[in-house]
């Protein structure tokens, strides 16, 4: 049994490393600041939930822990992210559009304010 | 804005005092007395003061068909985590940069705020889609690869599958 | 087998680290630098969690949770100054 556990904790280990290294690489090949959050969040998600639960099957008595742990990255992290993107749209940095303007149905909500301060 | 729903002063004390309590079990993680009385007594005393911020459910999110939707809805979750992860992957990696991005829109169908909250946080979880704003009940996704402009399309594509076991839920 | 694995690993996650250093040190934006932070911390709570397992420390997990915590609160305090609301 343990020796099962270990052979899955060294899957996910060296999966979720591989993840990690991904999230790093997307965040710095990535055009713009909404696909490197893309990248970035995703990547690094699911990377450290499996390195840390592996952590967890490596060493049982940790279980618990490491899965308060997963949970949290879980539920933490896409919040982050939303919060990042919003703040980036009210800055002014508008997306990187291959397709031209259409393409930013978001635009408008901000258009339809200016117009009625103005 | 529309005021937020949320179940009356009693559930909301013994749920986040039940929540409350659980996470300090899973922190300690044993069972010894004085641990469980320290973590009644701190629980109590936390929810008395936080529990008019609890907004989630009330108790018949513990009968066995809800438990069974949110089970569902679990697994659901991690087969679209995986699936955006490689979607990711093999975006990064590939040397053209295979991306077509924008942001689109879409309404949904969900009344609860709490209901809202976790379709956005699955949404930015799933293949290549990320939550950027939320007004009333209009959703603003920011799209790595857009396929579609039309919301009817764009709420089949992105949203559906989540949708439909959340309503069962909330 | 098990060292092997986990010197590999240890290799990714630094090569991860490095790249969005990089990223912090050159992007042009605030939010640029601030996405590379989020990835760094998420990518530093893995990396205690494995250290804890190599140094056979069951404190680190804890430093890790910690770290979480503090690093969240610190991108969405982040997020709201460059929103224009604090």
């Amino acid at each position: 049994m343990n020796q099962i556990l270990e052979i899955i904790g060294m899957g996910l280990l060296l999966i979720g490393s591989i993840f990690l290294f991904l999230g790093g690489l997307g965040i710095f090949r990535m055009p713009d600041t909404y696909n490197r959050l893309q990248a970035g969040t995703k990547a690094t998600t699911l990377g450290g939930m499996s390195v840390i639960l592996s952590v967890g099957l490596l060493e049982p008595d940790w279980f618990i822990k490491t899965l308060v742990l997963v949970i949290f990255i879980a539920l933490s992290n896409p919040i982050s992210s939303h919060a990042l993107a919003r703040a980036n749209y009210k800055r002014k940095n508008y997306p990187y559009l291959k397709g031209g303007k259409e393409y930013d149905k978001y635009r408008e909500v901000y258009q339809k304010e200016e117009e009625e301060t103005a | 804005m529309e005021k937020i729903t949320s179940p009356g002063k009693f559930t909301r004390f013994v749920m986040s005092w039940l929540i409350l309590f659980v996470v300090w079990l899973m922190f300690t993680s044993t069972l010894a007395v004085q641990e469980v009385i320290t973590g009644l007594i701190t629980a109590f005393l936390i929810a008395l003061f936080t529990s008019r911020f609890f907004t989630c459910c009330d108790f018949s999110i513990f009968s066995p068909v809800k438990l069974f939707y949110i089970f569902i809805y679990f697994f659901v979750f991690l087969w679209a985590l995986i699936t955006a992860n490689l979607d990711v992957a093999r975006r990064v990696i590939s040397p053209k940069l295979p991306i077509n991005p924008g942001i689109v829109k879409f309404k949904t169908k969900l009344t609860s705020d709490f209901a809202k909250m976790v379709l956005a946080n699955s949404i930015t979880l799933t293949p290549g889609t990320l939550s950027v704003d939320i007004i009333d009940d209009t959703y603003y996704i920011h799209w790595i690869d857009v396929k579609s402009l039309d919301p009817e399309e764009v709420h089949k594509d992105i949203a559906e599958q989540f949708e439909k076991i959340l309503l069962k839920i909330f | 087998m098990l060292q092997i694995i986990i010197y590999i690993s240890l290799g990714f996650i630094f090569t991860g680290i490095f790249f969005s250093t990089l990223r912090f040190i050159f992007g042009p934006t605030a939010a640029d630098r601030t996405v590379a932070l989020d990835t760094l911390t998420t990518i530093a709570m893995a990396l205690l969690a494995l250290l804890s397992f190599i140094f056979n420390r069951y404190i680190y997990i804890d430093i890790a949770l910690v770290y979480g915590v503090l690093g969240f609160i610190g991108v969405l305090v982040i997020a709201r100054y460059l929103e224009g609301a604090l």
